[in-house]
């Protein structure tokens, strides 16, 4: 006999004893259960991470650059509060007194290194050989009116100030606080900085009612990534609620339903002390593992439940009886999904993106224990728990006969259902390709999100949100101040501003010319960079002594004055045309200046603009793994390699349809949805499993040919995967109602997978089943002994 | 007990009554003035060193060169002699007692002198984590004093700046008493009153018998990690300047 049927005999005698074991221990059973998941639950810490960094591995190569440029100049994390008067002009009297005051105030921003605003602009004059450095507007209450049309004129000529701090008509302003955070704690964004600002603005807007006012910048978004992570938490107790309802219609049993709920919950308790012991920080994408663990593991006790109620309900037996053949049916179909499960979540961390690792590790885990619960817990606890059940009269013929007449549909027509299917998933796979990646990452949040909707404004009204960074190197220390230089720099910002996309662009060309300027009498045929070395050395020598607390030059120039730091504002744009420009720009520096000026464009907007590439070719390996491995355990559950290698198209095509419809409906995709094929192919394959483990009983044991084995298998197991695929569409279609698109875009795409995968498991698989079975002849002489594992 | 002590000992040393810790603070801080009164003029060279984060270090030096002034605030002549592009670069300061100081640069590319017209004098002094403010004469009507206590030889006073642009709140100022009431530690605390940057005094030698001067100024900024370090050299108390030295033309003559 072959070695198979021996492991299948021995699940068996395992899983009996198991049960066995259970029901007589239930009392003890339960309490250890419920020990471990206090004990792994008392370990519980959950703290949120709200820092952009935490998207970024320590080795990704664009965060090293970013870093290093940082490092370089100065750390810069920001706060734009942008401030719009009814009026529509800033400049008046009253106006300008309050974005005086706001400004002053900023400076009390905890961890605030620099405030830029209009009014405490460095403006530079000069009357003969008298230079005048001052702030643009001070005590603005104590002007005259023709003093401060005089200080609009200046405001909207300057280059420094316009599309960054002030738009073209002068009716919107913005304040720009540079925040240098120690990063010791993680409460430094949200305990602080956060409040502060909020608390600010809140003054600010009741003292003068007559502005609008906006807030963006990384600061926002950090808070925006932190409370995101803090309401899809929240998701999780509308889940709960659901899968009380689901549970209660499925079985129709309360006690079944708080036995359910009672093990999800040790499931969630000890994924929580699992976060904790491993010191994981929650991120957007991490902090959905309660509502996916609920997902998935109710789906466990659903299949150990139903089937126990209905052995007491159809069968009559007593409880404990069929509380015990539930275990022995249930025991092997629960640990392979549950493994497979296990494999597409841990598969997340081929990835680059760590929050995601957190996700798959947490799930898995999670998983795990579910798996763990659903065969200890709630078994002691049905054993305990007073069910009654009164044996009922088929009723559910009717149904069956849906299911069946189903499988009767497939069989009249497995070769013209083969080709639409193929056709379908043909154009819905070239569609697949279609969909380009697109990581903006404002467009991360919906517009429920006042960061979003605060971050289009000042976009439509303002400036650019998204930015980019060269440092520009001279090659020697001081070379900054070489005309060579100088004029390779001033050359660079001049193409930049003739691109298209670009909207402002902060170079130290600039400063050099207005020097320039202000050293010849504010003659404007000196606005342009000094040609003399030492003059323009000394110039600038000059220029820094007369610059105040804060606003000086420290964030542009390095310490060496050997490398200069280039801000490249740039509209909206996608991913793939962001990346596209910061190219255009290191190609520009590499055509027209020296190789010390040759630069690579930085920034977080790049940073994450790159992230979906880098996680898709990262998560490749993963994927094929995850293939591998969930075909493997497929082929050793289903003791068949020819139906292992099949498995593989219902497995792998709902995918193909997924992004196919994808991209008819949204056609770019993010990070959050890189994830997909390795967790849906964990969570999809329990459908091809169950499905073919009963066409094969169907064939071995009861010597049906291939389309009889179909009809079987609808009939058994058609209604089990169309209620577990109802519980995980509904887990998702919660998740989808994230106001963060990494997870509400995954969910959403899941959703459409899971969906496809059903359809895929009821028309295309029967269909190949029966096509690659024609010729082959059943041999019905090993029935009786053979067991397959997903017996039920 | 000991702190009430000393400050008998304190008063009965400066010989006057004072009450409040605010008197108390600006006698120690006019105390500090008058022990060093006296030196007339002063010339001395001067080499900055800037460190960032990451250790990359970056040298000025300079020549400096003091006229003590009574009736107003002192006169400064500083003149660049490294990097070698602002070689020759020299500013000229006077301080004043109250309102801003006046300054002039002579840029020596161009061979004119330029007036400063600048009310900021919190700006780093070039690049460095010194503050114009910080270098400049330490006259006693720019700001109010509280005294804070007293350990030992040392007494803490913390100095508030009167000019409404300064970059600080306050600076906690570490004297000590029985060297001639020498800086020993300057602790900055930036604009929301945190703790900014710590200027550290050492090596520190007595010229003329009296005068104390550091040969060493540690500046660290705690938020930005960077730091800058002074090393005086070849302090000279001999000079005899006078005002003529410190003109425009002589920022002229001394440039170029």
């Amino acid at each position: 006999m072959n070695a198979f049927k021996r492991a299948g005999n021995a699940t068996n005698v395992f899983a009996r004893s198991w049960a066995n074991f259970v029901i007589k221990y239930k009392w003890p059973v339960l309490l250890a259960t419920l020990i471990l998941a206090i004990g792994l639950g008392s370990q519980g810490n959950m703290e949120f991470d709200g820092d952009y960094h935490v998207f970024f591995s320590k080795s990704n190569p664009e965060l090293e650059a970013f870093d290093a440029l940082q490092d370089k100049y100065t750390k810069d994390d920001n706060v734009i509060i942008v401030l719009s008067p009814s009026n529509g002009n800033i400049f008046t009297k009253e106006n300008l007194t309050a974005i005086e005051e706001l400004t002053a105030e900023s400076w009390n921003t905890p961890y605030s290194s620099r405030v830029d605003a209009v009014t405490n602009f460095q403006h530079t004059s000069a009357v003969g050989d008298d230079l005048y450095v001052d702030d643009l507007s001070y005590n603005s209450s104590l002007k005259t009116d023709a003093e401060i049309l005089e200080i609009k004129e200046k405001a909207l000529k300057e280059p420094l100030l316009v599309n960054r701090i002030l738009n073209e008509k002068g009716s919107v302003t913005a304040i720009n606080i540079t925040v240098r955070l120690p990063g010791i704690d993680l409460n430094e964004i949200p305990g602080e900085v956060t409040p502060f600002v909020r608390n600010m603005i809140s003054d600010f807007k009741e003292k003068y009612p007559n502005f609008e006012v906006y807030t963006s910048g990384l600061i926002p978004m950090n808070t925006a990534f932190f409370e995101s992570s803090m309401n899809d938490m929240g998701l999780t107790m509308i889940m709960l609620i659901i899968v009380i309802i689901t549970t209660f219609i499925l079985t129709r049993n309360i006690w079944s339903t708080l036995a359910t709920l009672i093990v999800v919950l040790l499931s969630i308790m000890s994924a929580i002390g699992f976060v904790g012991l491993m010191g994981i920080k929650l991120t957007p994408p991490s902090s959905v593992f309660p509502t996916m663990i609920l997902t998935l593991a109710v789906a466990d006790s659903i299949h150990i439940l139903v089937t126990m109620l209905q052995k007491m309900r159809k069968d009559g037996l007593n409880k404990v009886d069929a509380l015990k053949e539930a275990m022995r049916l249930n025991f092997m179909p629960v640990f392979i999904t549950s493994l497979t499960t296990v494999i597409g979540f841990l598969t997340m961390n081929f990835g680059d993106v760590p929050p995601f690792w957190d996700l798959g590790n947490i799930t898995a885990f999670g998983m795990g224990m579910a798996f763990l619960y659903s065969t200890t817990a709630l078994p002691a606890l049905m054993a305990i728990l007073p069910v009654k059940s009164k044996v009922k009269k088929e009723e559910t013929k009717v149904r069956k006969d849906w299911y069946a007449s189903l499988g009767n549909y497939v069989i009249k027509q497995p070769v013209r259902l083969t080709i639409i299917s193929v056709l379908v998933i043909g154009g819905l796979t070239f569609l697949a390709t279609k969909n380009t990646f697109n990581d903006e990452f404002v467009n991360y949040f919906d517009e429920t999100v006042a960061f979003r909707t605060d971050t289009d404004y000042i976009r439509d009204n303002l400036t650019g949100i998204y930015n980019i960074e060269y440092s520009i190197g001279s090659g020697e220390s001081g070379g900054i101040n070489n005309p060579e230089y100088l004029k390779g720099l001033n050359a660079f910002e001049d193409w930049l501003n003739e691109q298209p996309e670009v909207i402002h662009v902060n170079a130290f060309s600039e400063v050099a010319r207005r020097v320039n300027r202000s050293m010849h009498g504010d003659n404007e045929s000196y606005y342009r960079v000094p040609d003399n070395r030492d003059e323009a050395a000394q110039y600038l020598l000059l220029y820094e002594l007369s610059l105040p607390f804060g606003l000086d030059l420290n964030n542009q120039i390095n310490v060496d004055k050997s490398e200069t730091r280039v801000t490249v504002t740039v509209d909206n744009i996608t991913s793939a045309d962001m990346i596209a420009f910061s190219k255009k720009g290191e190609d520009w520096l590499r055509h027209n200046t020296p190789e010390a000026m040759h630069a690579i464009g930085v920034s977080p907007t790049l940073m994450f603009s790159k992230l979906g590439f880098r996680q898709a070719e990262s998560m490749l390996t993963g994927n094929i793994i995850a293939l591998i491995l969930i075909s493997l355990v497929l082929m050793l559950a289903l003791k068949n390699f020819k139906l292992g290698l099949l498995s593989i198209i219902p497995n792998v095509t709902p995918v193909l349809v997924g992004f196919g419809i994808w991209a008819l409906y949204k056609a770019q995709i993010n990070t959050g949805m890189v994830i997909v094929f390795g967790m849906t192919l964990g969570i999809i394959v329990d459908d091809t499993v169950h499905f073919m483990s009963k066409f094969l009983r169907a064939r071995r044991e009861l010597g049906y040919d291939a389309k009889q084995a179909v009809v079987y298998a609808f009939e058994t197991v058609g209604k089990a995967l169309v209620t577990t695929t109802i519980v995980l569409l509904a887990g998702f279609a919660v998740l989808s109602t994230s106001s963060f698109a990494l997870n509400s875009y995954m969910a959403r795409i899941t959703v459409i997978i899971i969906l496809a995968a059903l359809i895929i498991d009821f028309i295309l698989l029967p269909s190949l089943l029966i096509l690659t079975s024609k010729k082959e002849v059943v041999t019905v002489k090993n029935i009786e002994a053979t067991q397959v594992a997903f017996d039920k | 007990m000991k702190k009430i002590v000393f400050i008998l000992t304190v008063l009965i040393t400066l010989g006057i009554q004072a009450q409040t810790p605010e008197e108390l603070g600006l006698q120690i801080a006019k105390a500090a003035e008058q022990a060093d009164l006296g030196f007339n003029s002063s010339t001395v060279n001067l080499k900055m060193t800037l460190k960032n984060k990451n250790g990359q270090t970056s040298e000025r030096s300079l020549t400096t060169k003091t006229l003590e002034l009574t009736e107003d605030g002192d006169k400064s002549l500083i003149v660049f002699n490294s990097p070698k592009d602002v070689k020759g670069t020299s500013t000229l300061t006077f301080t004043h007692k109250v309102g801003s100081d006046d300054q002039w640069l002579f840029l020596p590319s161009i061979k004119r002198v330029k007036r400063i017209s600048s009310n900021n004098k919190s700006g780093p002094f070039v690049g460095s984590e010194f503050a114009y403010e910080d270098l400049s004469s330490q006259e006693v009507e720019k700001y109010t004093y509280k005294f804070i206590e007293a350990k030992g030889s040392l007494v803490v006073v913390e100095q508030d700046p009167v000019d409404p642009k300064s970059g600080y709140t306050r600076r906690l100022v570490t004297y000590n008493k029985d060297k001639g009431y020498r800086f020993e530690k300057v602790e900055f605390y930036d604009r929301k009153n945190a703790l900014l940057k710590t200027l550290l005094y050492s090596n520190y030698k007595t010229y003329k018998n009296k005068f104390w001067r550091a040969g060493t100024f540690t500046m660290k900024n705690h938020q930005s990690n960077k730091e800058t370090i002074l090393e005086f050299s070849d302090y000279n108390f001999d000079v005899d300047l006078s005002e003529e030295d410190f003109t425009q033309a002589a920022l002229q003559r001394i440039g170029g």
